[in-house]
């Protein structure tokens, strides 16, 4: 099996004087994928229950008319910061935290293309989540919602708090952890697949992770470009979207939906991804249509570019824009219809077994339906006109990116939990965090479809009595709730499991995929030897070789005797852990969060509510010690001499 | 991006990838795809404000062509040069990669300098971010092009010194390279610039 080895590295010399950290500082320095996923996954689920949090304060606002919980500004607050955290914090990087934690073992690498980068990746997104988040402690968060529409976020507008200028920081300092992790998972994909793994072999997780990460290098620049223009607008007075100097607003919209429509299926393909890996286990049976649905993935991520403005029907774009951008919306829900119809027909004639995971997976089929169906409402001008800026919005996009992205996730994360901890997530309590999520998420946004057809706007933070919104708004609430004890039940489960869960075995669903071939958790190396690929599903192929009808070869085991085992570790290399790509970013998030202090007297010179900078020494301070802790951090990095163990 | 100069320890995985293509060059390809967004998003700003301004001064009243010109030109020898750096590393000639890299290096500073000089004549002419949409969308366009380039330039001088530590030789004729990628890049972009905003007639 002389063709079996082949190390990733295996041409590096392995250093004796490795480096290497004990403790919290191993998490710190960490470079390896699965700790970097970890690490995203559990910070993205303290930013989803921040964001759960602030949602409970919305609806408990809106539990009843003229309530007074909070005030409009808080509430303005609220639910900008709830759908940021959601969108930047919570949905994507736990999407990224699979990309980490699942893409390497599922093409048969070691690691990524970019270890280092990897954590850069992490440690930027961390500083950049926190970035945000710390405007609640100074003195005001943003309150233009995600969107951030020009007018509403300009300086003339919006100058009471520094908000705004800590969401423009924050999201740019995001989208380089995006971006950085969009090259390193593309590279990986394209470029470290084991042999054999061509790209009509790889599983439907790893190839909805390439989609996505080519939608993310390329939208993330064109919203970077609209922060860095509505950037110099608040902190230079330029004139971007200054309508008294001849500029259109408008062009802020274009931005951010070219951006915005694209992250919209950022959100949904991985979770798409998890789904179309699980039904097949699930179901023991190959993904029905398997080249199908990856075409319509990456036809998904073509036509995500063509229908940005259908966000814009009710600002005035005219027939002809509204009629086109009304035709490829509806012409991307084929693609995404297929796709359903595969899954269906995944499940017809398999022998099924209704584990957590597989539930998950069925409820984003049918939740996802009922959202992508009231966006085909969405998408005709006429309808969208009546329903723009209600709570019909809010229903679409919560059955979207609620029932659909996070029961994806939720899916993934029962999935691929025994992968990670070496033990299962209890099926008891999987069950009952799954039926209180269906019916909370159902009590909670169907009614909103109604509400919103009866004229309920989004975004107001209170309404008259006698309306008839009352009873739709409590019951909304009540789910609200439902949800929230379901994050808890999940919660308990996943603390009770980590430490007292069965112990799961390599193969604990009788997968079918590479991961599943490796030990639970998989050592630090992944595969002792690579693995030649011979099919799809080629864990599959090797242990049922009938199944498939064709010739299953060991894909690991294979014929290696125990001397030349132990002759090939050796050759495994393990890149060092680094402490370069830490303070890179957070020489990087200094620098941008010095950016910002330093604005604060061009903004407070206006009016202010807060204050910053007591002093005017503090800017050049914080900027310059970030800058030279970014520059050193890339210079260490760079000149790091590539060493491993 | 900041892998600006490794080592050569990744040298042999050149032919150990899936593709052929070694992971940083694939890398640095799809870093500049995303560039292309970048500046494809700045560039149309400039063009949807085009003539769009309420008050002067105008392009007409600021641009010098032919002085611009000189330092496109300038800017475009820069490329040939590079060229010339990486053949010359790429045949195991540090010494000869040397001097092109240094000229490449010093071509982008005249071409950075022409164009601070070139903002502090719009300047004096009343030209400002804050004037009006024509300096907004300008100075934004070819400041941050001008970023590029300083960058650029920052890392050929990397590549530059690191070559007296015998660090830069012939098997890491890969780096030279990305950092060639890079700045023919920044050279297109350029010919954009100067086309849509200096020669397309007002």
């Amino acid at each position: 099996m002389a063709t079996a080895e082949r190390a990733v590295y295996a041409a590096q010399p392995s250093h004796p004087g490795s480096r290497h950290y004990g403790g919290i500082w191993s998490w710190v320095f960490t470079v390896d994928h699965k700790k970097i996923g970890i690490l995203y996954g559990v910070t993205a689920f303290v930013f989803f229950m921040m964001g759960g949090l602030e949602a409970l304060l919305v609806r408990s606002q809106l539990a009843v008319p003229n309530n007074t919980v909070v005030t409009g500004d808080a509430y303005n607050e609220l639910f900008t910061m709830h759908a940021t955290t959601m969108v930047f914090l919570a949905l994507m990087p736990m999407s990224v935290a699979f990309f980490n934690i699942v893409v390497p073992l599922q093409i048969g690498a070691r690691d990524v293309a970019f270890p280092r980068l990897n954590a850069f990746s992490y440690w930027v997104f961390l500083c950049g989540g926190l970035l945000i988040n710390s405007s609640f402690i100074f003195g005001g968060a943003p309150d233009a919602g995600w969107f951030g529409y020009a007018n509403l976020t300009e300086l003339p507008y919006n100058h009471v708090t520094h908000g705004i200028d800590f969401w423009i920081l924050g999201l740019q300092v995001l989208g380089v952890a995006s971006m950085a992790g969009a090259f390193n998972f593309l590279v990986t994909i394209v470029n470290m697949r084991a042999p054999g793994m061509s790209f009509m072999r790889m599983p439907l997780f790893t190839w909805m992770t390439l989609v996505t990460s080519i939608l993310l290098m390329l939208a993330f620049p064109v919203i970077t470009v609209a922060l860095i223009e509505l950037m110099f607008d608040r902190f230079v007075g330029t004139n971007f979207f200054n309508p008294t100097a001849g500029a259109d607003p408008i062009l802020w919209q274009h931005f951010f939906w070219l951006f915005g429509h694209p992250e919209v299926y950022i959100l949904i393909l991985p979770a798409m991804g998890i789904v179309s890996d699980v039904l097949p286990t699930f179901s023991r049976k190959p993904l029905f249509g398997y080249p199908v649905v990856a075409y319509s993935g990456v036809a998904i991520g073509f036509m995500a570019w063509g229908v940005w403005a259908h966000h814009m029907f009710s600002t005035g774009l005219g027939p002809v824009a509204d009629s086109v951008f009304s035709i490829t919306t509806m012409l991307i829900a084929v693609p995404t219809g297929i796709k359903i119809f595969n899954w269906i027909g995944t499940m017809v004639g398999g022998s099924l077994r209704f584990s957590t995971p597989m539930l998950f997976a069925i409820g984003f089929i049918a939740m996802f339906v009922i959202g992508g169906l009231s966006g085909v409402m969405l998408a005709s001008p006429p309808a969208d006109w009546v329903e723009n800026d209600t709570y019909f919005v809010v229903a679409h996009i919560h059955y979207v990116l609620f029932g659909g992205t996070m029961f994806g996730l939720f899916a993934g994360i029962y999935y691929w939990f025994p992968k990670v901890t070496g033990r299962m997530l209890d099926e008891k309590f999987g069950k009952i965090h799954f039926w209180l999520t269906m019916i909370g998420m159902n009590v909670t946004f169907f009614v909103q479809h109604m509400v919103g057809l009866d004229g309920m706007p989004r975004r107001i933070y209170t309404y008259p009595s006698g309306m008839g919104w009352d009873l739709p708004n409590l019951i909304s609430t009540i789910g609200a709730f439902i949800l929230a004890a379901s994050v808890l039940v999940f919660l308990y489960n996943f603390a009770s499991s980590v430490r007292w869960g069965t112990i799961a075995g390599n193969d604990p669903w009788d997968g079918r995929t590479l991961e599943w071939t490796i030990p639970s958790p998989p050592p630090e190396y992944n595969f002792k030897k690579i693995p030649i690929v011979h099919a799809r599903d080629p864990f599959w192929e090797q242990k049922y070789p009938s199944a498939g009808g064709g010739h299953a070869i060991p894909a690991i085991a294979g014929a290696a005797h125990d001397a030349e085992e132990s002759g090939e570790e050796e050759h495994i290399h393990i890149p060092d852990p680094s402490i370069y790509p830490f303070f890179a970013a957070v020489g990087f998030a200094l620098t941008m969060a010095g950016l910002l202090v330093s604005s604060a007297p061009l903004t407070a010179g206006i009016t202010t509510g807060i204050m910053i900078a007591p002093g005017a020494s503090l800017p050049s301070w914080l900027s310059v010690v970030g800058l030279l802790t970014m520059l050193w951090g890339i210079y260490g990095w760079a000149f790091e001499p590539v060493s491993g163990y | 991006m900041a892998q600006v100069s490794l080592p050569a320890d990744h040298a042999a995985e050149h032919e150990q990838t899936s593709t052929g293509l070694s992971n940083r060059k694939l890398l640095m390809w799809s870093f500049l795809g995303s560039e292309c967004l970048f500046f494809g998003t700045l560039i149309s700003t400039y063009l949807v404000y085009r003539n769009h301004s309420l008050v002067g001064p105008l392009p007409q009243n600021v641009f010098d062509i032919p002085y611009t010109s000189v330092s496109a030109f300038v800017l475009l020898m820069s490329s040939l040069t590079m060229v010339l750096a990486l053949a010359a590393i790429q045949h195991g000639n540090v010494r000869q990669m040397r001097v092109w890299l240094l000229a490449t290096a010093l071509l982008g500073t005249v071409f950075v300098s022409g164009q601070v000089y070139e903002f502090t004549g719009f300047v004096r002419d009343g030209l400002s971010l804050q004037k009006n949409l024509f300096g907004t969308t300008f100075f934004v366009l070819t400041g941050f092009h001008g970023a590029h380039v300083t960058v650029g330039v920052i890392m050929l001088f990397s590549i530059f010194l690191n070559s007296f530590r015998g660090k830069v030789t012939q098997k890491d004729s890969l780096t030279v390279e990305l950092a060639g990628l890079y700045w023919h890049f920044v050279d297109v972009v350029w010919i954009v610039i100067f086309t849509v905003v200096y020669l397309l007639p007002y």
